[in-house]
Formats: C-alpha cells, structure tokens, sequence
C-alpha cells in the first residue's frame, strides 16, 4: 500500500525487473516519472505524455500499458517490466535477437516501447498470428520502419522457444 | 586462414544485410537519447514563447520570474552577447525576439532554474505587453502588394525561375492543353523523440552542446556567432537521435543557442526538453505548395510546354526555403521530355509556422503535382499509365529544363517503371478495377502509379564534401568517424562499411564514433540523402590511404610487390580481385601490429569532393545535380466508397539506390519512407488557422500506425554510379517522395475521382472536397458587422 507522507509526497512500493523498490513520489508523477527520474532506467522513452505515442510502454502486472498513464501510486505493490529487465544473464531475449538480425531498428526511439509490447504479447500468446502481433503493437508510433520489419522480427522471435 | 587458391569477388561485404553498428544499445535500452543524460548540477531550461502569431513586444517584464524560488537566471534578447539572428540561408530568426514575433513558436525570453518545475512557474510569471498585428496566413495573399508585411523588405522570401525554350510558341501549336492546380499540406515530422539538448560552459567563453542535433556544423557556426566567440571554442556532438527526417536542424540551432546562452550566464550546464506540444508548435513543417500547372501536348500525347507556377508557404522565417523551392524548381516538370518549360516558384514570409527541411526537401509537393496530371491524361488518352510514362520517361541523352544532359550515369526511369509494372500485375489490374467502377459495389479496388527522378546530394545548392576518418589500431581494431550525422537512418554502419570493405576487415572489427565537430571537419548538413555517397566515398578514400600504408609494410615483410597483394577477409593475401594466386599468412591484427612497430601512421583523413554543379539563377540553366536517382512506386488501394475510407492494401517501391552498402538499411528506409509517404497522401495535415496550430500532439496529428500500413515490396535496383565510391547514390528521400501520388492515382482508378488536394481524407474522396467552415460563423459575423458599424458591445 501506498503512504501518504509531508507535501503530498506518497511512498511507494513495487517490483521493477525482479526486484523490490520502494519509492517516495509527488502525487502528480507517473510511472514514467517513477522510472526515468528516481529509478533512473532512461530505456523508458518519453514522447508525448498523452498515451498515444506508445514510446514509454512497460508491463504493469502482465500488460503493456502507456506509463505516462498511470499514476506512480497506482502503480504500488505492482510488478512491473521495463527494457531493461528484458535481457537476462545468459543474454538478450528472443524478440532483442530477432529485432537486431531482421532490422527492425532504425532510430530506436520507439525500440523500447515496442518490444515491451511484443514481449507481453508473446507472453499471453505465444503463438500470434500476424495480425495479433500487428494490433498489439498498433499503440506503439514509429516513424522510421513503416512497421514491417518489426512485426517481421516478433513473427521470427514466436516461433523461438523462449 | 584457408590455404587454398581464392578468387576474389569485386566487394567484399558491401551490399550484404549487416546488423546496425548501433543496434545493441537500443535494443537493450541502454542507448542513450539527450533526454535520458543529466549532468550533476545542472539547471533546467525554460522558454517564454509568444502569445499572438504577430504582434509587437512593447515590454518584458521579468522581476516576478527573478524571485521564484530556485531561478538562477532569466534572459531576455538584451542579454545575448552576440548575434542575436540566426539563419542558414538568411539570416532573419532570432533566438530570442527583440521587439516583433512572427509565429507562435518564437521565443521572448529564457529560465534557468534548479528544478523543471521552478523553470517552468518562472515563466508563466514573466509580463509580456503586445500590440497585436494583422496575421498573413495565406502565402499568396502574401505577395500581393497590398498585404501587411511579415518581414519589413518584402514577404517575398525566393523567387526562383526555370526559362527552357519558348512554351508561347508552343502552347499555341499544341493539340490539347491542360490546367489543374494542387495543393498539398503543412506537415509535421512527427520525430518519436521531442527536442532535447544540454550546454555546458567551457573555459575561454565557450561551450560544449550535445543534443538531438541534426547539423552539428551549422549549430556550431550559430552557436559561435550567438556567443561571439571563435569556432574553436564551441563543440557540438549529438546523443543517440530519435529520428529527425530533416527536423532536428534549425530548431535546435534555436534550443542549443537557448541552451547555451544560459550555461553561460549561469556558469552551469543547462538542459532543456522540449514536451511533444513545445515541439509541435515551435518546430518547422514541410512547406504546404499551391501549384497551377498548365501543359501542352501534341497528336501522340507528348509534351510540347509546360508552364509551372508554385507558391510555398515559408512560414515566419526563411529557413531553408530557397534550397527547398530550388529542388523544386528543378524537378517541378517531372522526370518526362519536354522542349519548353516555364517554370516559377516562389516562397514567401506568413506568420504561420516556418517550414524548412523535411524529407524529400521540396521533390513531394511537385511530384503530387505532375504524376497526378501524367496520370489523368494518360487515362484521358486511352492508354494505361504504365506505358504512357513509359513514352515519356527520360533516357539517356534527355535534357532537363534546365539544359542539363542525363547522361554519364544509367538513366533507369523505364527499368524501375517496369520493376513495379510486371509484380504488381500493374497494367492488367489497371484496366479491370477500372471497367469495374460502374458496378454497383460498395468497395472498389484501385492501383496507382508515380515515378520520380531526384537530383543526389545538394547540387549547385552550395558547396559539398564531406570528411571522414580512419584510424587501425595496433591490435587490429578500427575507429572510424565522419562528419555525417546517424539520426537513425544507419549512417554509421554504411560509412563503417566502406571503411570495412577497403580494409577487408569484419564489422565487428570496427567501432564507429559519434561526430564531434571538434574532432573532424565541417562535412556540412546531413541532408539531401547525400550521407552514404559523401561519407561512405569520404571513409573509403580514408580507408585506401591507410590500406595503402599497410600494403607497403606487407611488402617489406613478404618481398612481393604491394601491387600484388589485397586486404581482404581479415588478412593480406597475394592475389587480385578476379585473379587466382597464392594466399598469404598474415593476419590484419598481425600487420597491424607491424605498421605500429615500425613507427608507420594508420590514421588518415579521408576528404571527398562532389562532382561540379552549376546554375545560372537569372534562368534556371545549368547542371543542376552532378548525378540523378531514379524511383517508381505502385500501390494498390480498396476504397469504401460508402464512407471515403482508403485502405492501402499492397506496395512495390522500386528504386535504383546505384549500389546498396547496406541491403537491410535499404529495405528500411523503403518501408519507412512508403508509411510517411503515406500518411502525406492520406492522414497527415498540420492545420493552423489564424496562425493557430490546430493539433498539438498525436492524439489529433495522426500518423500512420501499424494497422495502417500496407505489404511493402522493396525493390533495389542497382546501377552503380562513377560518382559514388562503391557506386552508391541516395534513398533516403526518394523512398517518401512519391508514395502519396501512387496512392491518389491508385483512388482515381478505383473510384473515377481525381483528387488534387492532399490528404485524400474521408471528406475528399466521397464528396471531392473538405468540409471546412468558409467565412466567419454567425457570432463572428454579427461582431465584425457591428464592429464596423461602431455599435453594439464587446
């Protein structure tokens, strides 16, 4: 649970890529601000603080969300994973291999964002058709691929064993 | 090493799809934007921008702003030491306003405090009194000469001509004419990261800036001239950067003055993050064109004279649009013989948004224009567009409009109409979604047709070269840096390719550094899709001069003459591309560490130079472009004739890059171009009314998403060209320059309607017009008549 401390600040606990955190925010700051500013994982992009742009999704207990819409106290006692959490020791994860070999990184602004999309995808359905793969990602804007290499690259990463 | 006999191909591993040399970082997050770095004590930037698209400032008042707890500093255009204009091409935008603004986006004065919040309250309390002016909004209202002025001598910014034969004569002999006029829209770049850039104070009055800088040379030169100071006390690097697309060029000249103004006065660093509105409203758009087009054509449909007249909306500064309005002027007649044109372009001052670069750089507008009027006259004449084009196409030895001779280079215009033609069933699909249109069907299919020629690099628009730098280690490893600047479109990994290719070494032997503008010459903009032929022709020729070095050393160890030996596949072998010889065992590293025993330099300074340009301006004659690449695109549509709606369903984009370095990096920027080219054609109009920007973010500008998108076919032509190193070219540009025509072309198949105003939304395909409000609405009305007539009250 989420205490209120002095001067609207809130303290807040939660589980960032496997390990507990626990935060004190302004009532006003968002997951996103949670992460890139006090957690310091800059991967989260920033793009348009409006839930359209889809460059600062995370998964939010097993589904991507905007973190620029959700408030840093909803996000107490959650578990959540961002770019950074997606590599393991033994290395990147499929859809990181797969976006590097199919090319579906230009600019890689929209990178993060995209493959937290991918990843909760996968993780609900590991074996989505092309259009599954196309709607999940249709929140997340970019500006360089046109899209197709990327959905190329969450195709080739589904039929990988994970 | 194997020790068998080996036949060398001619290139080594150029033209392979290679894995971005940037690739891992951004992939894991660990890539670093300007927005993700922060310095220890650094202070938060803010700006006060205008409230009125034209007004004069009659005061600043700044004292409430001072005594906001945690501002360290609030400037206004009195506090600029230098310059305070800045400007490419004319110097006419201030980085601060001194007494007039011109736009919503310009800046009257600047914060500096501990925190972003505190900047951000600092100024929202600055007093700004203005006198309201009268708004230009209409470019063409722009030039006559009773309209207000934006700029005190004159709105007109450019007028450029193209004065080919005598269209007159012509005109009056030609068997039919035609006259259409098109408009196409103001759009955004719509870059996926905001503005971002932090300044730091150096010794000697100087400045260190890095940011999500487009152009780092002509940011420096401002940046100098700003601060009155040398070139050499000014450095500027740019971070990772999240697209720009022409974008990231004039407005962080802007924001890293800003930036730097106040490091300055403050003694700290400054960082300053533009939110998605800050960007949308101050940044520079594509320039919206209204284009009359009047042409002439004999019995068999060719071309007699063309007369081209185009007005560009400039916006409130100049920008870049005399550049913009000159590849215009160029191109406007199309890539089809014709022995006279007339053409006139014109920019001209509003106080709209400025426009300036934004791919394609003037080549989208008139492209609309002219595949939209080829097209209908070829279904006017009875002949598919496919063949109609292909009557007209120019081929070698065809002359410009402006008397240049194609020539010296493969004229591929037919082979790329033809490389879409023949996948995409163009001619057969053409004819039956046609004689398909009068049945009652809610959904008809469509498929449409464009093509282009584009003029590779800047052309007689100003000087170009470009630098790299090699350096071998003596492990083996490579460093390679250029002045062009990777905005995400892989110009680090095609540069670090040629450089491979020479040395024969792996990409994984070689790193790439970002540009620093200290560390390696002013290889000017990184624009007009000239990265790869400029840099990658600058890293090779660094490359040769540091292989040739290496090649003497192998000489002296080995005994056999450097001329028989190559660097190929990591090592030194005896042999020559094509011929079979006797490998030889020794390895890069190994010679490597041989050249740096015996004291041998394996660094070198690459320096390329394109080849001579020339325009007489009075005329618009001269070799406009030192070489041309050519492109043709076909897209297949479904339109719900019930609702307006398109859906683009299927695309094939060919286009003749001479020589690909990098085949995945070429596929890319096909399918991203297509999807922006797209959006152009469909979605995306950056509307202001009054000088008032109608959409600030992506929740009302609409760009196309991956729902959107159609199945794209890359097709990679390759005619390598003498001017390039390996042959190379450009497609940045051309891969977003003609989707929108293929797409409208592809409308007028399937429905009957040709759509001269872009975007064909909803509105313009099911009743050939938008449904905009025209004059004032009744409240309006009511005021202005009892404004005039003195009664009534406010």
């Amino acid at each position: 649970m989420s205490g209120k401390k002095d001067n609207g600040r809130y303290a807040v606990g939660l589980t960032v890529n496997g390990a507990r955190r626990d935060v004190v925010v302004q009532a006003g700051e968002t997951l996103l601000d949670l992460l890139r500013r006090h957690l310091r994982l800059t991967g989260t992009k920033c793009g348009c603080e409006v839930g359209e742009c889809g460059a600062c999704t995370v998964v939010l207990d097993g589904k991507a969300v905007n973190s620029c819409m959700v408030l840093a106290v909803q996000a107490d006692s959650c578990n959540v994973t961002t770019i950074e959490g997606l590599a393991d020791a033994d290395g990147l994860h499929p859809l990181q291999e797969a976006f590097l070999e199919v090319g579906a990184v230009q600019c890689g602004f929209c990178t993060p964002g995209m493959l937290m999309s991918a990843w909760a995808v996968l993780q609900e359905n590991p074996g989505p058709t092309r259009a599954e793969v196309t709607r999940a990602i249709a929140g997340n804007l970019c500006r360089c691929t046109g899209y197709q290499m990327v959905v190329d690259a969450i195709m080739q990463a589904a039929k990988k064993p994970d | 090493m194997s020790p068998k006999k080996r036949r060398f191909s001619r290139t080594w591993l150029l033209g392979r799809p290679e894995t971005r040399v940037d690739g891992l970082a951004k992939v894991t997050g660990e890539a670093r934007f300007a927005g993700d770095m922060d310095e220890s004590d650094q202070l938060y930037g803010a700006v006060l921008r205008s409230l009125h698209p034209h007004a004069r400032v009659l005061s600043v008042v700044t004292h409430e702003a001072v005594a906001v707890p945690g501002v360290v500093a609030v400037l206004t255009a009195d506090d600029i030491p230098g310059s305070p204009l800045v400007g490419g091409v004319i110097r006419d935008q201030p980085v601060l306003v001194t007494d007039r603004v011109r736009f919503l986006g310009d800046g009257i004065a600047l914060v500096a405090a501990e925190t972003e919040e505190a900047a951000q309250d600092a100024v929202e309390r600055i007093g700004v009194e203005y006198e309201t002016l009268p708004v230009v909004d209409d470019p063409r209202e722009a030039l006559e000469a009773e309209s207000p002025l934006v700029h005190d001598d004159g709105n007109e910014v450019v007028h450029h001509v193209v004065r080919h034969g005598d269209p007159d004569a012509a005109f009056a002999k030609a068997e039919s004419i035609y006259e259409r006029s098109f408009t196409t829209p103001r759009i955004e770049h719509s870059y996926i990261e905001p503005e971002a850039v932090i300044a730091r104070p150096v010794a000697g009055g100087g400045v260190e800036v890095i940011g999500s800088i487009q152009n780092l040379f002509s940011t420096r030169r401002a940046l100098a001239s700003v601060l009155g100071v040398a070139l050499n006390r000014v450095t500027v690097r740019h971070a990772v950067i999240g697209g720009s697309f022409g974008g990231k060029d004039d407005v962080m000249t802007i924001m890293a003055c800003r930036a730097a103004l106040l490091a300055r006065r403050c003694g700290r660093p400054v960082k300053m993050v533009n939110t998605r509105e800050e960007s949308m409203l101050e940044s520079y758009k594509r320039h919206p064109y209204f284009l009359d087009y009047r042409v002439g054509l004999d019995g068999e449909g060719n071309p007699v004279a063309m007369r081209i007249r185009a007005v560009a909306d400039a916006g409130a500064y100049a920008s870049t649009s005399p550049f913009v309005t000159y590849r215009s002027v160029v191109q406007a007649a199309g890539p089809y013989r014709c022995p006279n044109v007339w053409t006139d372009l014109y920019a001209a001052y509003t106080n709209n948004p400025y426009t300036g670069a934004m791919r394609g750089f003037g080549s989208p507008q008139v492209n609309f224009a002219v595949e939209g009027l080829v097209d209908e006259i070829a279904e006017d004449r009875g002949i598919d567009p496919l063949s109609y084009r292909l009557q007209l196409a120019y081929k070698e030895g065809d002359v410009t409009p402006t008397g240049q001779v194609l020539g010296g280079h493969v004229v591929s215009l037919p082979e790329v109409l033809n490389k879409v033609g023949e996948p995409s069933g163009f001619v057969d699909k053409w004819w039956r979604y046609r004689a398909a249109r009068s049945a009652p069907k809610a959904f008809r299919r469509g498929i449409g047709l464009a093509c282009s020629y584009r003029g590779v690099a800047l052309g007689a628009e100003g000087v170009d070269a470009a630098a790299a730098m090699v350096q071998v280690q003596s492990d083996g490893s490579v460093l390679v840096s250029s002045g062009i600047t990777d905005m995400g479109q892989g110009a680090q990994t095609a540069i670090s390719q040629c450089a491979a290719e020479v040395l024969g070494v792996r990409m994984d032997q070689v790193g790439f550094l970002d540009t620093d503008t200290s560390r390696i010459p002013d290889s000017g903009p990184t624009v007009a899709s000239r990265g790869t032929i400029m840099g990658g022709s600058a890293a090779a020729e660094a490359a040769r001069r540091v292989g040739r070095r290496m090649l003497d050393v192998a000489s002296e160890i080995t005994g056999y003459s450097a001329g028989d030996l190559i660097l190929r596949e990591g090592g030194v072998w005896r042999s020559r591309v094509g011929r079979r010889l006797q490998p030889l065992y020794l390895s890069f590293e190994e010679l490597a560490g041989e050249c740096f025993n015996r004291g041998r330099s394996l660094a070198a300074l690459g320096w390329f130079n394109a080849p001579p340009t020339s325009w007489k301006e009075d005329r618009g004659q001269g070799i406009a472009y030192f070489t041309y690449v050519y492109g043709a695109n076909v897209a297949e549509v479904v339109v719900d004739t019930e609702t307006g709606r398109v859906r683009v369903e299927e695309f094939w984009a060919a286009h003749d890059v001479g020589k690909a370095v990098n085949r995945q990096g070429v596929t890319g920027q096909i399918h991203g171009g297509v999807a922006m080219g797209m959006g152009y054609g469909l979605y995306e109009e950056f509307e202001v009314e009054e000088g008032k920007p109608k959409a600030l973010n992506f929740d009302e500008y609409l760009i196309a998403t991956a729902m959107d998108v159609p199945k794209m076919h890359a097709i990679v032509v390759e005619n390598p060209d003498p001017a390039g190193s390996f042959g190379q070219k450009s497609l940045g540009e051309p891969a977003n320059e003609i989707a929108a025509p293929a797409i409208v072309n592809a409308i007028a198949n399937a429905t009957g309607r040709r759509i001269r105003d872009i975007p064909a939304g909803l509105e313009r395909v099911l009743l050939g017009r938008k449904l905009t409000r025209s004059g004032p609405r009744g409240s309006e009305a009511a005021r202005e008549t009892s404004c005039k007539t003195g009664r009534g009250h406010t």
